[in-house]
């Protein structure tokens, strides 16, 4: 499969700093992809070079085939949705005729259900929305475009749980009908995590894991108990984090655990907590894991 | 995932989804012959990635457990539910009985005593749902 994007060494220098070093990746086609990582990691300098706004230093980027800056046959078919969209003075549904014309696959009815389930009012100027509304705007002409690559960066600022489940169930809802690739910038990663096929994590700049999200459930595990019991579970594997309070211990051990551990644990009164993505992540920005966790699951740090 | 219908984070999300579909065809929930949830209900159901939820119907095709027809969508097997039932049973032992027997030596509990309480238990229960 052609992947939709592919980046290769991609950097992006600013006067005092490397925003973007060395990245390279590639998201297949028909896939939703989370991109994770710390504030100013770059998720957002990725994004907004893979949408044409920003040129790379070096490096090549390719969407559709082709470089997307200046390349309106690749724009048309993109959509980047961003936090705190600017708008010009106009009301909601000039914003969506103008939405209209530019996407070819613009789908104007899905646009009206979606602002009617978010309370936003076509008649409003864009000015007069609220934070919550706008974001709800702008994710409604993500979704509408049916572009063929979607690019969220944080959509949904001032958005509450409820509306932020509606988007969620929307996105999952469309894609299924018209299957595109989606890139998904977020922090709530844990409400997210099941959105996504596979996990890109950056951090100060670089790719630090790059995996399939089935891939990483279940890699890790938090082991806590009695210390002797917890040590004899943790011996011979790597381990990510220890912890010991007087006769206590937790520790973060990587690789599955047998039925046979399982068993073991579960007679010495030892508890056992898969890692969830968002303790995945940021294991991940701390340096404690290889990129391609296929390969070798984790880089050596600490072994017990 | 507080949000999502639930499944939690231990095994792959794939696995999970199989494993519910299976509990349902053990539990004559879904009959056989019946229409499987096709990939994008369970998709939206589950609040979880289509292909993951693909993946998951897939191992129970592989399985033998469902079966395709073509441009309709999957089916549960004939026999699934009894080979279901029959794989439930071999575990049973592993899943059930060697936990409780495992806390009952640690809180000291010998055989008689833990059989006089599984009896009383399901002696209740009985008096109850009678």
């Amino acid at each position: 499969m052609t992947p939709a994007i592919s980046v290769t060494g991609l950097t992006r220098r600013y006067r005092d700093h490397t925003a973007l070093d060395d990245v390279s990746l590639a998201i297949g086609s028909g896939t939703i992809t989370g991109l994770l990582g710390r504030n100013g990691a770059g998720k957002t300098t990725l994004l907004r070079i893979l949408a044409g706004h920003e040129f790379p230093s070096s490096g090549s980027v390719r969407v559709l085939g082709g470089p997307p800056a200046e390349n309106e046959e690749v724009l048309r078919r993109l959509a980047f949705v961003r936090e705190d969209q600017i708008y010009p003075e106009i009301k909601v549904g000039q914003a969506l005729r103008a939405a209209s014309w530019f996407y070819p696959n613009w789908d104007g009815t899905l646009a009206s259900l979606l602002l009617e389930d978010f309370g936003v009012r076509t008649d409003k100027a864009v000015k007069k929305l609220s934070r919550g509304q706008r974001s709800a705007l702008g994710i409604t002409i993500g979704l509408a475009a049916r572009a063929e690559v979607t690019l969220f960066d944080e959509p949904y600022a001032g958005l509450d749980a409820v509306a932020r489940q509606l988007f969620y169930d929307r996105l999952l809802a469309d894609f299924a009908q018209f299957p595109r690739t989606v890139l998904f910038s977020t922090h709530l990663i844990d409400e997210a995590a099941a959105l996504f096929e596979s996990v890109i994590v950056i951090d100060k700049g670089r790719v630090v894991l790059d995996a399939a999200a089935d891939a990483l459930r279940g890699v890790a595990t938090r082991i806590s108990g009695p210390c002797l019991a917890v040590d004899a579970l943790a011996q011979g594997r790597e381990v990510w984090e220890r912890r010991k309070l007087g006769s206590q211990a937790s520790v973060v051990v990587v690789g599955p655990l047998s039925a046979d551990e399982r068993e073991r644990a579960r007679s010495a009164g030892v508890d056992l907590t898969p890692l969830s993505l968002q303790q995945i992540m940021v294991q991940a920005a701390a340096g404690a894991i290889a990129p391609t966790p296929e390969t070798s699951v984790m880089t050596e740090r600490t072994r017990a | 995932m507080p949000e999502m219908a639930g499944l939690d984070e231990g095994a792959p999300l794939f696995v999970q989804v199989a494993d519910r579909l299976a509990g349902e065809i053990a539990d004559g929930g879904l009959a056989e012959g019946e229409r499987a949830p096709s990939t994008n209900e369970l998709a939206a159901f589950y609040r979880i990635n289509p292909a993951t939820a693909a993946k998951g119907i897939n191992m129970l095709a592989d399985d033998g457990l469902l079966e395709k027809r073509r441009g309709i969508g999957m089916f549960v097997a004939a026999g699934a539910r009894q080979r279901l039932l029959a794989r439930r049973r071999a575990e049973f032992t592993q899943r059930y009985i060697a936990p409780l027997l495992t806390e009952a030596v640690r809180l000291g509990i010998d055989s008689e005593e833990l059989f006089a309480l599984i009896k009383k238990t399901g002696d209740e229960r009985e008096g109850v749902s009678r």
